[in-house]
């Protein structure tokens, strides 16, 4: 293949985790769709103000205090020109990762504006993050849930949905699905969704950390991604949403921080984003999260997003010409509308004896229903191996996840 | 692929390639349990006749992977026409050669003294030894001795 964008031998220096061996070989990351490795400069980063700065946020008047939350509210403006928001300091919630996120849109938005009899529009391809807190809300309300079907291509089929969407008050859709790799047409459904009167909300934790975002563009009333999947800390996510939204929106947790005033028998909530941000809040993982964010611009999300699409196509005309028809990848072909993200299916190997042979080999792959039973139950397979793409993937990596799939074929011959 | 090798071993890799005792038993009379990993989707559905304090019959369905899929095979070929007595002796033999690194993990909770392992007593079931190297298939290995221990135990409270 012609060489890839991007300088993977120089950036493979960044991550400390890459230079380690398991069972005596280079470790082979590919399981950044599950969570990204960490480059040095986030971890030195949140070091660095652990022994630096560290105070609460919002409380003390004292000079670390005061740094601390200069730090907080400057991780939300980063996040917030990180996916082109217009006003960072009123729209980005930090929750603790994408499904809280999403949890906090139907606990608050949810409640406050759905009733009984109401319908949504999910996907079939969605995680469980975008589809159980929803038949929560719909056991506790009684709401309709309907899906749009997800084609034999692994591409939203969208042929009726005008007629699915007629009468729905939310669409949520993942940008990006976590198992067949579709980048869905996010602005196109967004606009069908809101010209019948529907908000959408979107789960980006999947395409967020692999490609260049504009919220002002995407269409989506929600967004939610994490932190952990783009080279920041566990612990922190984001919600995004539009301003009069969350003004309007009930508070999520109660506690210290997102409070006006506690009276004995009353309470009057903080504006948003404070609002939902009950508690002392991921300080050190905000201040991580924005390193992370510094890292990729450094890099720039168009390059990250322009390597990532050329190792996919390399990765899945090699995987045919090496493995043919023993080997099925679901999801669409190679293409633009593909990102990073390949379920393998290999011979009759059971996923879990996949990725237990590709161990042996330092590849560090998932397996299982990659929380999409409802996916995975219409693709008609149990369990898949998921290998995913990172900035610092390359053509090598690809070659010994050929040479692990070929020897779990020899030993379950 | 040395420690592969202990997992995979060629009686593991039999069983799940030609499973015995495949299928399912007519429910009622046999008593039907499923087992679940939610982590990983695998399922083992055990069938089972308990005729006159004895395991007159079982079958084994679901789908997993090797390690679950040949465990499940291995147990019925281990524990059918065995006393209730006896099926409960050997799941405590098995859990006991599995719970090494359960104890490890912290996933203990059985009560009890560890049994003193006697391997010889297990016969192919010990060819699963190999498993606690890889302490994470664990769970997939005690899925259909968990299900059956189960099942049992339902049939008992049914009669009494």
């Amino acid at each position: 293949m012609t060489a890839l964008p991007l300088n993977v031998e120089a950036l493979r220096k960044d991550f400390p985790l890459l230079t380690r061996t398991v069972h005596d070989r280079p470790i082979v990351y590919l399981d950044s769709a599950s969570s990204a490795l960490q480059p040095q400069s986030v971890i030195n980063t949140m070091a660095r103000y652990y022994e630096t700065t560290h105070a609460n946020v919002h409380r003390g008047v004292y000079a670390t205090a005061e740094e601390s939350t200069h730090l907080y509210e400057h991780a939300r403006i980063m996040t917030g020109r990180f996916i082109g928001a217009n006003e960072p300091e009123h729209e980005i919630v930090f929750t603790k990762n994408t499904t809280e996120s999403i949890n906090l849109v139907a606990h608050t938005w949810g409640r406050a504006n759905l009733k009984a009899g109401d319908r949504i529009l999910l996907t079939e391809m969605e995680h469980h993050a975008n589809i159980v807190p929803w038949l929560m809300l719909a056991e506790e309300i009684g709401l309709e849930i309907r899906y749009i079907p997800v084609d034999g291509e692994g591409r939203l089929d969208l042929d009726d949905l005008s007629t699915l969407v007629a009468g729905v008050k939310l669409v949520g859709l993942s940008a990006m699905s976590n198992v067949l790799g579709t980048i869905n047409p996010v602005t196109e459904i967004a606009a069908v969704a809101h010209s019948a009167g529907a908000l959408v909300v979107v789960d980006g934790a999947q395409l967020v950390p692999h490609a260049p975002i504009k919220v002002t563009e995407l269409g989506a009333d929600f967004l939610a991604f994490s932190a952990h999947k783009m080279m920041g800390p566990t612990g922190i996510g984001v919600l995004w949403a539009r301003k009069e939204l969350l003004n309007a929106m009930p508070p999520f947790l109660g506690g210290g921080g997102m409070i006006l005033d506690v009276k004995l028998d009353s309470f009057r909530p903080a504006a948003p984003p404070a609002r939902f941000e009950a508690g002392t809040p991921p300080i050190a993982e905000a201040v991580g999260l924005s390193a992370a964010i510094e890292y990729l611009d450094e890099i720039g999300m168009d390059r990250i997003r322009a390597h990532e699409l050329a190792l996919t196509n390399h990765a899945l005309a090699r995987l045919d010409e090496k493995l043919g028809r023993d080997c099925r990848i679901f999801g669409p072909p190679a293409g633009a509308d593909r990102g990073g993200v390949m379920s393998i299916a290999y011979r009759d190997v059971h996923a879990h004896d996949l990725a237990q042979v590709l161990d042996q080999f330092g590849v560090c792959v998932r397996p299982g229903h990659h929380c999409a039973k409802p996916l995975m139950r219409k693709l008609g397979v149990q369990a898949t191996a998921r290998a995913s793409l990172s900035l610092f993937s390359d053509e090598h990596d690809i070659e010994v996840l050929i040479e692990g799939l070929l020897e779990a074929g020899r030993l379950f011959r | 692929m040395g420690d592969l090798d202990d997992l995979y071993r060629e009686i593991i890799l039999d069983h799940y390639r030609s499973p015995r005792n495949r299928g399912e038993l007519e429910s009622p009379p046999a008593h039907r349990v499923e087992g679940f990993n939610p982590l990983c989707g695998d399922e083992v559905v055990v069938s089972l006749l308990v005729e006159d304090g004895k395991l007159a019959d079982l079958k084994i369905g679901g789908s997993g992977c090797s390690i679950s899929q040949s465990s499940a095979s291995l147990m019925s070929s281990a524990v059918k026409g065995k006393s209730v007595d006896e099926v409960f002796q050997l799941i405590r033999t098995f859990k006991g050669m599995m719970s090494i690194h359960e104890a490890l993990l912290g996933h203990e909770n059985e009560t009890e003294e560890p049994e003193v392992i006697d391997v010889e007593k297990l016969g192919e079931l010990a060819a699963l030894q190999g498993v606690v190297k890889f302490p994470v298939r664990i769970k997939c290995a005690t899925l259909s001795w968990n299900a059956l221990a189960q099942g049992l135990d339902e049939v008992a409270a049914e009669a009494s």
